[in-house]
This record gives structure tokens, C-alpha cells and sequence, in this order.
């Protein structure tokens, strides 16, 4: 029997009055998934693009497997540069031996958020949306390594319980998912997401470190000010350095970001003003200088800690994200200005890029408020002038 | 000189099926109906019943609130069958010809020398007036009102779309007369749309009227598009707009005194066997119009009018009033296996996350399958790119969903109507009802209007 008549057989069982009615949203995610549903037109446009949300998640997903793939590289590369086993480790034990630490968190992320959602479109009776295909990848790439599996599995509920399903689903949320489950874990539990001990796997424990190996990230490392201490740019832009799972490599980064930029997905806009409101920042402190960290160059902010990920992944999201294309240029810009800002002048917390893009998001509908409002005014004028 | 005006955002859509630049003349078809569903903002009164004998140019319905408006039959014969729907809907008037095609004769006279008044008389009198469609709005024009100015597109540039020079060659002395006649219906100017890319030479040799050329992908050949480039309707304005095949009907009247609503259309898709014109007189069915048929070994779907934005019908429904082709496409009733994941070499798409753009020149057989299931609006700025207004429509979009007047009113409603959105429907990834939203929310500014 075909897989597609299996489907038809069982079918009804999930329909109104069925057995399994109760699971009729699950069946659908999971029939949809494996079959484009044969609905047809009837008013309208009587041809629709083959383009569905599946299909740009998909996109998304693909243009963070570079980041992924490195990051669970990066994983192994650190934990052996920490015992001081780098030269006898082979690059395949480096990658299994991230992997192995990786995958759990992608799995709890998945299978958490799934699970709500889930069961969020039953109780609405409603298909099971495709945002969290994307919000399941980017949670993990967002997390210290050693993060516990427990607490990333409460940060994904609450995102996407408080983030999302509140305001109504994908489309209506205000704020980004992924970026609301790091600072969740961030404000919980500040002690498992910062510090010089959670960016590489089993610092934590603390067994077999190297003598005198420090695990801090190049943000902490600025934030002390000891610019001196700093890795190099490449290794920085590489991402041969701790952090969270996928943000260390600018370059794994920025194949995503051709990619995004290349099918539309993301835009452009958004990513190159949040450079440009980064470097203008950056700028400014340069000219200030009054200690080490706002002397160093500008562009060292895009490779240290998340600022290119967040730029490229997170800022560009279209649901939480300026959806005018004028507003897009001064949300992005807001966002790389003030992230640079947090992190030089945040006491707390070297990071800065989450909370940026955090406060932006909320300034976003304000944003696009104005200028949609300057549309209205021209109309008026024009109805004006013609009178 | 005209003036030439160039858009950026909007999708050539590059389908299988372009009618070849042949006109075959199609003998007297079975049946002949009017649909009061083509007639936005008419309320239908019927005039005739089962058995009555209507000439061409009889009328058969009338608007219940402005009764002087009447739709008349395109033909002699006699009214067969009256089709309504649930709650006794309104959906069809089904005239049977006769072999002898008689006329209603109405005395016109010299055009030059009638007033305003007298010839709005005689236009609602012949039933030519259901051609003036009114912006804002997209309704039936109000024959009280006098509009700022009559836009009419010389073009078309909708997927697999007919040549208007086609459709009206032959009749160039009509059309020219047909525009004195609106000239006289209008305080301001007559404003001809033409292609910049290629030549139109029948509509640019008309007099007193102001052509413009416009540049650019579709929808560059929809009156909206071009009434938003030359002249956007503020609050308060109105503006008719007509289609250049109903002007030849106008201008034939102006002469001869009678209603003749031969048209030109074409019959195009990829299950079309042999593309082409046919010389048809309004209204007709399509039962057996088309020579060599259609495919024979798939499902297929008849679309009277545009692909984007027609009506489909059945195989022998009927041509719409307004609409100049009939598509035939394959229907899209499977479901495909991992649809969404594979690399798709033969589906069209604007996103470039199908390898659409890798081809330039293709052309494609696409179905009616909506490929994914409706969402919330997600990808905000992709309706932007094909939606070449100074609107922001997804806005627009959720201040109707909202119902909310003054927001629509402020955000542009009184510029748009359905076809205008039908791009952002079809490139949607979220496969939301633009067009019916877009639809919901001018009714609801009519009703808070009047």
C-alpha cells in the first residue's frame, strides 16, 4: 500500500467525530509535510506561486546549517583546546565530539517547541504553523554549549508559550521567539549564560583544564579591558573562538547571509543598516577613547560575540522586524547603534545584541507608525493640492 | 511626445499558451447569458421570463436602485432558461439566438450636437452604460455623476494576455468614434494607456485624448496602475474607466444606432490545442467554441477573464461581460509528495528559492493547486515588490480586516480595487484571500458612504 493511501485510510480517523479528533492538527502538520495538500483555487487568482511558508523556512534552515555545522566543529575544537588535546584530536573527533553535545539541545529545542505548538494549533483548530521550524534552530545556535537541557527546554516553552502563542501565533508575535528563550535563560538563570565557564563543553566541571586556560569569550576578554588578550581578527572572523553555538564564526555567518539575501528571504536592508548603525557607534567611541575597549576598531564589534548572527538571523525577521522599507533602514541601524552601546557601557553583561534587538523589536510598530503615517500625509496633500 | 512612465515593482508571470495572431470568426453559439455577478454594485431586477422573445439590445435587467441603468441581451432570440442559486441568488439569464439576429434601433443623431445629458440618456437607454466602470470602488458608474477624467488601458500585460491591437483592428473607425463619445461624457481628458515596449498604432493615432506610454512588468497594463502613475484618485474624485472592445461597441452605437457587442477574445493556456483569437459576440458560451478542444487526458479549469483575477467557469459556461480571453489551465487536484522541498525545475515562482530564475526565457504549465495551506501574514515585504502603489497594502489589508473606515480611508482604499492586489495574492506565501479582502472592504466603504 502507498504511503498516500495509507494517509487516506487513516484519515478520517483524525477528522471531526474520528477516533483520534483530538489529533486532527498533528495529522495535518504531518500529512502536509509529506503531501502538498491538493486544495484548489476557486475565486481570485486562479494560480498561486509554488512558494509556501515550508519552503522559505526551509531556505532559513539552510542558511544556518554553515553556522551549525561549524558550531559543532567549534564545539570540539574548544572543549580539546581547553585539556590541551588539540594536536592529537582529528577533525572528525572534533566535529562527533560537538555534535554529540549539540544535537541533544536541537532535539529538546525541536521536539519542546513542536510539542507546544502543536497542541496550541488543536486548541485553536488551526494548521500547525511554520515559524518554529526556524525559532528550533536559532534557539540552539543562541546557547552556551554546557547550557543545561532542562533549562533550554523551559526557555523554549516560555518563548514560545509568552513570545507567541499569546498574541495569536506566527505572524503575530512582537517579539523574536529565539531571542525571547536566551534572555529567558538569561534573566532565570544569568549564571548558566554568562561568565568564563559555559562557552565550552566541560569547563563547567571544571576537569582536566589546561594550566592557566581561560574560557572567556572575546567580549568579556574587551570588557576587561585587557584589548591586549584579544584573539586575533581572523580567528575572530573564522570563529576559532568561544561563545555560543553559532554565532563565533562571522564567516559561516555570512554564507548564510548570501543565502538569505540571494532568495529575498531576508533583507538586505535590515542587515547591511545594522552594520552600518554598529560602525557608526563604534565610531563614535573611537572618538571618545577613553578607555581600551572603545578604542578598538570598529569592525572588531562585527566578529566578537553575536552581533553578525543577530544582523543577519535575527534583526531580518519579518514578523518582528520593521516591515516598511524606510523603517527598515532606521530599525537596523537602531539596532547595531545601541548593541554596541549596551556592550560597552552594560556593567553586567558584555553582550549587548539580544537586548538591542529585544528593545527594537518593541520600537518597531513605532517605527513603521511614522512612516506610514508620512504616506498618509502625502495622500492628503495631494488631495489637498488638486482641491 | 507622450510621456512615459516606468515601473519597477509587479511579476511578468511567463505561461505556456500565447494565442497565435489568428482570428477565426465563431458561428452563432448555442447560448448566450448575462451574469449579474459580473456587474459590481448592481442589485439585479429582472425584466424578462422564461419564454419572452428579446431582441438585441432588449433589456432583460435593471438596477433595483438606479432603475435608469438596464444590461440589455447581446443577441435575438429567446430567454430559455433563468438560473439562481442558494437563497435564490441571481446567477445567470440564458438567451437562446435565433438564425435571423434582429436589432433594438435607437435614433442618435449627430453626436456633436447632443448635450451631456441627452447622450447619457441614449447610452442608458441602449445599454452601453454597463461598460463606464466608476473608481473608487470598482462598480458600475453612476450615470449623476460627471468623472474627473475616463482612463482606458491599450494593453494588457496579465499572464498570456490578448494584443488589444488584435482585438480592435478592423473596427478603428468605431473606436475613434466611440472615444468622441466619452470625450463628451468628461470635464476632464480621455487618457489612452499604451505599451512603451512595443507599438500600438491604432490607439496612438486617436485624437484629442491624452496617450501615455507605460514601462515596466505587469501590472503596468492595468487602469489602476496607470491611474496611480498619471493622475491618483483623492478622496472625492471619480474616475471611469472602460475597456477599449467596449468603445468600439460605443462608437458602433454612436453610428449605426444599435447594440453590437461582437468581440474579439482570446482562447489561451497550455490545454488550449491551438492558441488563438475568436470573433464572438458577448456573452457566448464556450461550448464548443474552441477548435481542436482542449486536453483531453487531465482535468482542466476554464478561466473567463484574466488568470489572475477572472471567474472560472464551467466547460459550457459563458464568456464574462467585461472579459476579453478565455484560459484554460490544468486543474491542481493532487497532492504532491515533499512539493515543498524539491528543487521544482518546472514551477513558476518570484521567490528565488525555486530555480525559476535560473531560467529567464521559460515558459511554464502551472495548475490551480494553492502549493501550501492559508497563514497568518508572515513574509511582510513581499507584497511590496509586486504592488507598485504608493500604498503599503499589507496595512491596507489589515485595517480592512479590521474594519476599520477611517483607516482604509487614510491608507488609500479609494485608489485600488481587486485586480489591483491580484499579484500580491498570487506571489503570497501565506495564501491568504487578498482579492476577496480587498473586495469586503470596498463594500464596506460603499455601505458607509451611502
Amino acid at each position: 500500500m502507498s504511503l498516500r493511501s495509507y494517509l487516506d485510510k487513516i484519515k478520517p480517523n483524525f477528522e471531526k467525530g474520528g477516533k483520534f479528533e483530538k489529533l486532527q492538527s498533528t495529522f495535518d502538520a504531518f500529512e502536509t509535510f509529506l503531501y502538498v495538500p491538493k486544495k484548489v483555487t476557486t475565486h481570485g487568482s486562479q494560480i498561486r506561486d509554488a512558494v509556501d511558508l515550508k519552503r522559505i523556512m526551509s531556505v532559513v534552515i539552510i542558511a544556518l546549517l554553515p553556522s551549525l555545522l561549524f558550531g559543532m566543529w567549534n564545539v570540539g575544537y574548544q572543549h580539546a583546546r581547553s585539556i590541551g588535546e588539540l594536536d592529537v584530536w582529528n577533525f572528525w573527533q572534533l566535529f562527533g565530539f560537538g555534535a554529540l553535545k549539540v544535537m541533544p539541545i536541537v532535539v529538546v529545542s525541536y521536539g519542546v517547541g513542536l510539542g507546544v505548538e502543536f497542541i496550541a494549533a488543536q486548541m485553536r483548530g488551526h494548521e500547525v504553523n511554520e515559524g518554529f521550524l526556524v525559532s528550533g534552530m536559532l534557539i540552539p545556535l543562541i546557547m552556551p554549549v554546557d547550557a543545561p537541557l532542562w533549562m533550554v527546554a523551559i526557555s523554549t516553552a516560555f518563548a514560545v508559550i509568552f513570545g507567541k502563542e499569546v498574541f495569536g501565533g506566527t505572524g503575530m508575535n512582537i517579539f523574536n521567539p529565539a531571542l525571547l528563550a536566551r534572555a529567558f535563560m538569561f534573566f532565570a538563570y544569568p549564571s548558566k549564560i554568562s561568565g568564563d565557564f559555559v562557552w565550552i563543553a566541560g569547563l563547567t566541571d571544571g576537569k582536566g583544564i589546561v594550566d592557566g586556560f581561560s574560557g572567556a569569550t572575546p567580549l568579556a576578554v574587551a570588557k576587561s579591558n585587557l584589548v591586549e588578550k584579544l584573539p586575533s581578527a581572523y580567528d575572530m572572523f573564522m570563529g576559532f573562538i568561544p561563545g555560543s553555538i553559532g554565532e563565533t564564526s562571522t564567516l559561516a555567518i555570512l554564507i548564510g547571509a548570501a543565502i538569505l539575501i540571494f532568495t529575498g528571504v531576508g533583507s538586505w536592508k535590515i542587515m547591511v543598516s545594522v552594520f552600518a548603525g554598529g560602525a557608526a557607534m563604534g565610531w563614535i567611541f573611537n572618538l571618545i577613547g577613553i578607555n581600551p575597549y572603545m578604542e578598538l576598531p570598529f569592525y572588531y564589534h562585527f566578529i566578537m560575540g553575536g552581533f553578525a548572527f543577530g544582523a543577519i538571523f535575527m534583526a531580518t525577521d519579518p514578523v518582528t522586524g520593521a516591515q516598511t522599507e524606510v523603517g527598515k533602514w532606521i530599525y537596523g541601524f537602531l539596532i547595531g547603534f545601541m548593541a554596541v552601546l549596551i556592550r560597552v557601557f552594560n556593567p553586567a553583561y558584555p553582550e549587548g545584541m539580544m537586548l538591542s534587538i529585544l528593545l527594537l523589536n518593541t520600537f518597531a510598530p513605532l517605527i513603521d507608525h511614522f512612516v506610514v503615517e508620512s504616506n498618509i500625509k502625502r495622500r492628503l496633500k495631494r488631495a489637498k493640492a488638486r482641491a | 511626445m507622450s510621456k512615459i512612465y516606468r515601473i519597477t515593482k509587479g511579476l511578468d508571470i511567463r505561461l505556456v499558451g500565447k494565442a497565435e495572431t489568428v482570428v477565426t470568426k465563431a458561428p452563432l453559439a448555442e447560448a448566450y447569458a448575462l451574469k449579474p455577478a459580473d456587474f459590481q454594485g448592481l442589485v439585479p431586477k429582472l425584466l424578462v421570463k422564461v419564454g419572452d422573445k428579446v431582441k438585441a439590445g432588449t433589456p432583460v435587467i435593471f438596477d433595483k436602485y438606479n432603475p435608469s441603468i438596464v444590461v440589455v441581451s447581446p443577441v435575438s432570440g429567446e430567454v430559455t432558461a433563468i438560473n439562481r442559486g442558494e437563497r435564490r441568488l441571481l446567477l445567470e439569464v440564458v438567451i437562446t439566438p435565433d438564425q435571423e439576429q434582429q436589432h433594438e434601433t435607437h435614433e442618435v443623431g449627430e453626436i456633436e450636437s447632443l448635450s451631456r445629458e441627452e447622450l447619457v440618456a441614449k447610452l442608458l437607454a441602449s445599454g452601453c452604460w454597463p461598460f463606464f466602470k466608476q473608481r473608487p470602488y470598482g462598480v458600475l458608474a453612476n450615470p449623476s455623476n460627471t468623472p474627473k477624467a475616463i482612463f482606458i488601458s491599450c494593453f494588457d500585460t496579465s499572464p498570456l494576455a490578448p494584443d488589444f491591437e488584435t482585438l480592435v483592428r478592423g473596427d478603428e473607425e468605431s473606436f475613434y468614434k466611440g472615444v468622441e463619445v466619452l470625450k463628451k461624457l468628461t470635464d476632464g481628458m480621455v487618457h489612452l494607456g499604451v505599451s512603451a515596449k512595443f507599438a500600438s498604432p491604432i490607439f496612438e493615432k486617436t485624437k484629442g485624448v491624452t496617450v501615455s506610454k507605460f514601462d515596466g512588468p505587469h501590472p503596468a497594463g492595468n487602469v489602476g496602475t496607470q491611474i496611480s502613475l498619471v493622475s491618483p484618485i483623492n478622496k472625492g474624485d471619480i474616475v471611469w474607466t472602460i475597456d477599449p472592445q467596449h468603445v468600439v461597441s460605443i462608437g458602433r452605437f454612436a453610428q449605426t444606432g444599435t447594440y453590437d457587442v461582437q468581440k474579439t477574445i482570446a482562447a489561451v493556456g497550455s490545454e488550449v490545442k491551438k492558441p488563438r483569437y475568436y470573433k464572438i459576440i458577448q456573452g457566448a458560451t464556450i461550448k464548443n467554441l474552441l477548435e481542436g478542444g482542449t486536453s483531453t487526458d487531465k482535468k482542466v479549469r476554464f478561466v473567463s477573464g484574466s488568470i489572475l483575477s477572472g471567474t472560472k467557469i464551467s466547460a459550457e459556461g459563458f464568456i464574462g461581460f467585461y472579459d476579453n480571453m478565455l484560459a484554460v489551465i490544468p486543474e491542481g487536484d493532487v497532492s504532491e509528495f515533499f512539493g515543498w522541498a524539491l528543487p521544482g525545475l518546472d514551477k513558476f515562482s518570484f521567490s528565488k528559492s525555486f530555480l525559476t530564475w535560473l531560467m529567464p526565457n521559460k515558459e511554464y504549465v502551472v495548475n490551480t493547486n494553492y502549493h501550501g495551506g492559508e497563514r497568518a501574514f508572515v513574509m511582510s515585504d513581499v507584497y511590496n515588490k509586486v504592488f507598485p502603489f504608493d500604498i503599503y497594502p499589507v496595512y491596507l489589508l489589515k485595517a480592512i480586516l479590521a474594519e476599520d473606515i477611517d483607516a482604509m480611508e487614510k491608507l488609500g482604499i479609494y485608489e485600488v480595487v481587486e485586480e489591483d492586489f491580484a499579484l500580491c495574492e498570487f506571489v503570497d506565501p501565506s495564501k491568504i484571500e487578498i482579492q476577496a479582502i480587498v473586495r469586503k472592504g470596498l463594500d464596506l466603504m460603499i455601505k458607509e458612504m451611502s
